[in-house]
């Protein structure tokens, strides 16, 4: 009795569009996650400026270091992209290579992201009393500044930023926390398709629709970080946002 | 096929309730997701009930002002996540697939986790009755009064809890019907060939998976500020209170939609096939419901006009929401056309459809009332807001979900319902409905605010507050009457055929119910009103639009059940309770819901073994 089925083999059944059931749902996902993130960050710039008290992003932001983790998780889209044109190519060897960098270089993003809110939480303000130009200090400057007097050159007070501290604490760990957590997500994945790549038959040139799929979300997960970083990091920092 | 071992068999032929809860069949899920949501549509209307005694007379003390600010969120919350969406989605389950010429639909186990998990964020909010208390703050929890400082029980975490499970769920479900109905129409069931029914969902579905989120986030950041001190809805620290207004109110007026396209879907079949004739301007009606859906993004502050927004805002919205009345009015007046010169038979679908249709326009017509901002700002929160939700949400989405009980009763058991107490059923609702929520119109108009314990002697509400409990323990008998009539016709009433309707679309061209795989063989459609035309030999013959799996199939393959949805969705229950009392077990939660995930991944659709069982 021949066997052929609709539903035996999850990739090759007949659709009406011919696209693949799975692909559509992956879509419809990100348009929802589309939304997600759209929500947190119009929470982020309602709330933008409106902080009653310090640290604000000027005091935080290191624009130098978050270049660089976004630097870092841009090239992980790219060896994503090598990772999977490797395997439709059924080069095996050259596709784990790829993905284990998409890998290394996700988890040094999200290294960052533990560094920076670290570093947040336990920011310290510093004054030189010598050259103080009030025009110049934010409003958490201004406070630690008045510890300024005869003879003391120096002050070093702990300002940290919470997400309990004010509305941008909230607002931002909120965001860039389910960010970060989206990619830890995509982490887990991709681990588990690099892990399974070892195993005969799971990870394979005709299956590679598996990949494809955690591909697609990687790209979106970075692709919204790019927003973030334009709209938190370099609007917050840089005048005339 | 290489498989990882997991030590649990799969359920291979369950029988009794390892059938049910092991189940990936749309049919099933779709009776599961019906029978659920009445019963919890039922404690629902318990609530109304009490609310309503509790109103009846100046000065009554039926329950405790406590108790009744949770009657009231409970109820509204109830009706909305609890009996109105799941009973949209019972329809979707079991008609759509039949409707588009499909076995099942594109996620099997997908589908059968949005059904526990729907159950669990049920679960978790109804038994918040038991533990402490429920939620009291209103069904759209409006901050602060939400804030930890203002109400401090598990109440409101529970509340917060149980629609973000709610919300997995109809995501899940909602990215699974858009897959089928994009990618699973049988060939020559093109999109402008969809019964309207399907159509309605197709756009509920987007609906569902853009609105959503929003309600995520805002219900993410209360809960943040109630159990981690931020300071989203804070006011102290700056926060603003009109931003969980904006939030809320961006998913919720899409929600509106949400809960009336499909029940516009319902009544746009049942009218064709009562009147025998095709469906006047089905274009006009398909577009109209885009352009609702569309348009319902961009009407959601006229719930805020009093809040203070501006006159510009205030103008945009008030003509905004002038404007979706527009195709409203278009389904309206296309549905009469439908009726105009054809041969009516008023059975009870009908009747309720016709039901459907002139409740649904009084509740339309308040509503443009209150789309004049100058207007509104008399009626907010005042009983005349009141009695136009249960026009449209009673009288229109309620009465078109009854229509479609009894239009697919014959269907979905085999067995038909009893026309006689179908008949007095309606009249009974009918009645019943119009006597407890018209008069409220007057008591908004002269002043009763909503979600008021009670009043006192003088102010001119005693009447009208006394007829509409009257009139809401004779909806209360209607229910009774639907009750006994389903229950006693699903056991012993009269075998159904096919096609009791002389119906129009493919779910009648199967047996009744239909057997596991629905078609024997995949239909080809040539036509929109495809099986009217076919029995009739109206079938033109030319070449099916899109191309599909007709003919290579000589035996049938089902999904095989499994455990793994109802292990997730578990894991999902678990995780709520952990968010609410310790974070222990929501560790617990995820790691079962983590072991679920992954053997289900592995888990191949058609287990290889099992095919040749299957096979015969």
């Amino acid at each position: 009795m021949a066997q052929a089925t609709i539903t035996e083999h999850g990739e090759h059944e007949p659709t009406t569009t011919g696209l693949n059931h799975r692909k559509m749902l992956m879509w419809a996902f990100l348009g929802s996650d589309c939304m997600f993130f759209g929500s947190l960050i119009a929470t982020y710039l309602v709330y933008k400026n409106k902080s009653l008290a310090g640290p604000i992003p000027e005091d935080v932001f290191s624009i130098l270091l978050t270049s660089v983790s976004t630097f870092v998780l841009l090239m992980s889209s790219m060896s994503m992209v090598l990772a999977y044109a490797a395997l439709t190519r059924g080069r095996m060897k050259t596709f784990r290579i790829w993905l284990a960098s998409t890998i290394i270089m996700g988890a040094t993003f999200v290294g960052f992201q533990v560094f920076e809110f670290h570093a947040f939480v336990n920011h310290e303000v510093v004054v030189e009393c010598d050259h103080i130009n009030p025009a110049d200090l934010t409003p958490v400057e201004l406070e630690v500044s008045a510890g300024c007097v005869d003879g003391v050159h120096e002050v070093e007070k702990v300002v940290g930023l919470t997400p309990k501290t004010n509305l941008f604490g909230s607002t931002f760990f909120t965001l860039t926390g389910f960010h970060g957590a989206h990619v830890t997500l995509g982490l887990i994945w991709l681990t588990s398709l690099f892990l399974l790549s070892f195993k005969k038959g799971m990870v394979t040139p005709e299956k590679n629709l598996d990949v494809d799929l955690a591909a697609l979300y990687w790209h979106f997960v970075d692709v919204v970080w790019i927003i973030i970083f334009t709209v938190v990091y370099l609007f917050g920092v840089f005048p005339g946002f | 096929m290489t498989t990882v071992a997991f030590p649990i068999p799969r359920p291979k032929h369950p029988t009794g309730v390892w059938n049910w809860i092991t189940t990936i069949d749309h049919k099933k899920i779709g009776v599961l997701y019906g029978v659920t949501a009445f019963l919890l549509f039922l404690t629902g209307g318990l609530e109304a009930l009490l609310i309503r005694i509790q109103l009846a007379s100046p000065g009554h003390e039926f329950v405790s002002p406590e108790v009744y600010n949770q009657l009231f969120t409970m109820h509204g919350t109830t009706m909305i996540f609890l009996a109105i969406m799941p009973l949209s989605a019972a329809f979707f389950n079991f008609v759509v697939p039949l409707q588009i010429g499909a076995r099942d639909v594109a996620f099997p186990r997908l589908n059968a986790f949005s059904y526990w998990t729907f159950l669990s964020g049920a679960i978790i909010l109804k038994l918040s009755w038991f533990l402490g208390g429920a939620t009291n703050a209103g069904w759209f929890g409006y901050a602060p009064l939400t804030s930890m400082s203002q109400n401090p029980g598990t109440g409101i975490d529970f509340w917060i809890i149980s629609l973000q499970v709610l919300g997995v769920a109809s995501l899940a479900a909602s990215f699974n019907f858009i897959v089928t109905i994009i990618n699973m129409r049988a060939p020559g069931m093109s999109f402008m060939r969809l019964p309207l029914f399907t159509w309605m969902t197709f756009l509920t579905a987007i609906l569902v998976v853009l609105a959503f989120p929003v309600i995520t986030v805002a219900l993410i950041e209360l809960y943040f500020d109630r159990a981690f001190g931020m300071n989203f809805f804070n006011v102290i620290n700056g926060g603003n209170p009109v931003l969980w207004q904006h939030l809320f109110w961006v998913f919720g007026h899409p929600e509106v939609y949400i809960l009336i396209l499909p029940a516009m879907g319902i009544v746009s079949d049942i009218i064709p096939t009562f009147s025998k004739k095709p469906l006047f301007g089905y274009n006009a009606i398909v577009l109209a419901g885009a352009i609702i859906a569309f348009m319902g993004w961009m009407v959601w502050s006229h719930h805020m006009f009093t809040v203070g927004l501006g006159p510009i805002p205030v103008t945009v919205f008030t003509l905004t929401t002038m404007a979706i009345a527009v195709p409203t009015g278009v389904k309206i007046f296309n549905w009469m056309g439908t009726i105009w010169g054809g041969s009516m038979d008023l059975r009870t679908p009908m009747l309720f459809a016709l039901g459907f249709i002139a409740m649904f326009t009084i509740g339309g017509i308040s509503g443009v009332m209150h789309s004049m901002a100058s207007s509104d700002a008399q009626q907010q929160d005042t009983y005349f807001i009141v009695a136009h939700i249960h026009y449209v949400l009673f009288g229109g989405a309620i009465f078109a979900i009854l229509a479609g009980i009894y239009y697919w009763f014959p269907k979905i058991t085999g067995r038909m319902y009893n026309e006689t107490l179908g008949k007095l059923n309606f009249w009974v609702t009918f009645i019943g409905f119009n006597i407890a929520f018209f008069p409220q119109h007057f008591l908004g108009m002269d002043g009763m605010p909503r979600r008021i314990y009670t009043y006192s002697e003088g102010m001119g509400w005693d009447l009208w507050n006394m007829v509409s409990t009257i009139g809401a323990l004779i909806l209360g008998a209607g229910m009774l009457l639907f009750m006994h009539n389903i229950v006693r016709s699903w056991r012993k009433g009269e075998l159904a055929d096919g096609d009791p309707w002389d119906g129009r679309t493919l779910e009648w061209s199967i047996p009744s119910p239909p057997p596991e795989y629905n078609f024997a063989e995949i239909p080809t459609v040539y036509d929109r009103d495809d099986w009217w035309a076919k029995k009739r030999g109206n079938v033109k013959h030319g070449v099916p639009v899109s191309g599909g799996s007709g003919e290579e199939e000589h035996s049938i393959h089902m999904p095989q059940p499994s455990y793994w949805p109802l292990v997730v969705a578990l894991g999902i229950c678990i995780i709520g309770y952990g968010l609410v009392y310790s974070y222990t077990v929501a560790t617990v939660g995820t790691i079962i819901g983590v072991i679920g995930v992954y053997a289900w991944s592995f888990e191949p659709v058609n287990d290889p073994e099992d095919e040749d069982d299957a096979a015969h």
